[in-house]
């Protein structure tokens, strides 16, 4: 009816936005700043290898240039998928969470009457997440998983018939499909906050999430290697320290801060926003280390040479995702 | 004779390591396309085209599945058989559903003879000497079959194989799979012994196999 007054079916509006992000200048300066980390990382990397004289230091450098060769597919794919625009961005994200689930799911103990709650878990809790994205139903998006699939969850288990065990199996999906599926669909659901004075730039806000929140990682792991001392928690993950941790997420925050043109922050409000990130990444990192150490394995998988599986590599982005998320939507969402 | 490599096969090889998520481990011996019999355990009916696909194509192609007739003879599923997997197919325990014991040497003799056949000079076998899917827990006795194959074929090596997570991904009775991650190890080949007696080369068959299960794991 009022068709004319902007704004009456805001969602209508704001769907129109399927046509690739290659216009957006801003974008193209944070992949062009990627790509030259990227290619500065493989010439350092060259470089080292011929300079290389002993097979220690040979092994150390030919780990370092597989991770630079994984960084490079990750970034290529991430990069693509963000130009294709909103479903590209899902669809990737999705993918994630599935082979992230796949991970986590291999190695936690279920038992025979669990096959078909995890049969939904893939194949309809997973999958319906996204959708509630791709659809913008943010009211459902929010509960599907915490309220809905938290319910249904250990009642399909019960419905086999097998309680041993029975509240931790039922935890332990919960958990996992809480952190892969819900937790990392934040990350996309960026894609569908209408930020006034900002729309049609949110492809700049999940790359922001995913550049300062990886960067962490790497200044974490890098600083951890060359000044690292003091040990967090041994027991959980030998190779976290203070050291790592605080230049690691200071960097982060100045790299983040650094970045502030690209986002709807001003310079103070994305320094703030990027120390989140840091420290909820680091916060992931630990927690799902001491997952792995509680299993007895030191990576959930080898699918990414040289970093390991899916979930290693994202377990940060799992936590800062729906913080970050939710700082967005309260403070800069219309 | 060279092997008729049908077009859906590298296909249908690439879906089942995307569900299976499969790791291979050549723990014991190369891939080698020199006539084999991998022998493996048995808990789902996913278990052969795992096992099958994990094979690089070249091997692939000469690698013959030996598959339950009354499961594989009807419909979509003998076509893929037949064509696809190129799968030997047999009555399924061979000696366990014949009567007397004259009858179960005659049932296995002509189940062996078919699979000496089908091996000819030059393709390998894989073979699942427990004849039915087990729970995943616990490796099941041997059948008689893989001892009369390897007295008939004694220069032929016999490969252990180890299939783990696939009863968790496709279990008994279940018709969607979880698509979770599996691991495949081969181990190193055995051969019969002159001498060997039926039980003792089985229970080494058998021990060589369950070795290959990754350690810590319950």
């Amino acid at each position: 009816m009022s068709t004319g007054s902007p704004g009456y079916f805001p969602q209508r509006v704001a769907t129109t936005r399927w046509v690739p992000h290659v216009e957006d200048t801003q974008l193209a300066w944070l992949f062009g700043g990627v790509l030259g980390v990227l290619v500065l990382a493989s010439a350092i990397g060259a470089v080292l290898k011929q300079t290389a004289k002993n097979d220690a230091a040979h092994a150390t450098i030919n780990n370092l240039n597989a991770r630079t060769r994984a960084w490079w597919k990750m970034c290529a794919i991430f990069a693509l998928t963000l130009l294709i625009g909103r479903i590209g961005s899902l669809v990737l994200f999705g993918l994630l969470s599935l082979l992230a689930l796949r991970e986590y799911i291999t190695l936690i103990p279920t038992r025979r009457g669990d096959h078909r709650t995890l049969v939904w878990s893939f194949f309809v809790i997973t999958p319906l997440q996204y959708y509630l994205i791709a659809i913008r139903w943010y009211g459902f998006f929010a509960i599907m998983i915490p309220a809905v699939a938290f319910l249904f969850i250990p009642t399909r288990i019960a419905m086999a018939g097998d309680t041993e065990h029975f509240l931790e199996r039922a935890a332990k999906i919960q958990f996992g499909i809480m952190i892969c599926s819900y937790c990392l669909s934040h990350a996309p659901a960026l894609l569908i906050l209408r930020i006034p004075g900002f729309v049609g730039h949110d492809a700049r806000l999940l790359f922001y999430l995913v550049l300062v929140d990886q960067s962490s990682d790497v200044l974490q792991y890098v600083w951890g290697r060359l000044t690292g001392r003091h040990k967090i928690a041994p027991q959980v993950s030998p190779n976290k320290t203070w050291e790592g941790f605080v230049g690691g997420v200071l960097m982060a925050t100045a790299l983040g801060t650094a970045l502030w043109w690209a986002t709807p922050f001003t310079p103070l409000q994305a320094a703030g926003t990027s120390l989140v990130i840091g420290l909820l990444g680091f916060a992931g990192g630990l927690v799902m280390s001491a997952i792995k150490r509680d299993v007895g394995v030191k990576d959930f998988g080898a699918i990414i040479e040289g970093h390991g599986g899916i979930l290693d590599r994202i377990d940060s982005l799992c936590f800062a995702a729906p913080i970050f998320f939710h700082l967005v939507r309260y403070f800069f969402a219309a | 004779m060279s092997a008729v490599i049908h077009p859906l096969a590298s296909v249908l090889a690439a879906v089942a390591r995307g569900i299976s998520g499969v790791q291979v481990r050549w723990a014991g011996c190369r891939p080698e396309e020199k006539q084999r019999i991998y022998f493996a355990n048995h808990t789902s009916h996913l278990d052969f085209v795992v096992l099958w696909a994990a094979l690089p194509g070249e091997v692939r192609a000469r690698t013959r599945p030996v598959a339950a007739k009354d499961y594989w003879e009807k419909g979509l599923k003998a076509y893929l058989a037949q064509r696809v997997f190129r799968a030997v197919l047999v009555h399924r325990g061979g000696t366990a559903q014949a009567g007397n014991r004259e009858e179960a040497r005659a049932a296995a003799r002509t189940v062996v003879d078919r699979l000496a056949e089908a091996m000819g000079e030059t393709d390998s076998l894989i073979l699942f000497p427990e004849g039915t899917r087990g729970t995943g827990e616990t490796v099941g006795p041997f059948r008689s079959g893989l001892y009369y194959l390897a007295k008939r074929r004694p220069e032929v090596e016999l490969v252990p194989a180890y299939l783990e997570n696939m009863n968790r991904i496709l279990p008994k009775g279940e018709v969607l799979p979880v698509p979770l991650l599996s691991l495949l190890t081969f181990g190193a080949p055995i051969h019969i012994g002159e001498t060997e007696d039926k039980r003792g080369f089985l229970e080494r068959a058998c021990a060589a196999m369950s070795a290959l299960r990754r350690k810590g794991e319950s």
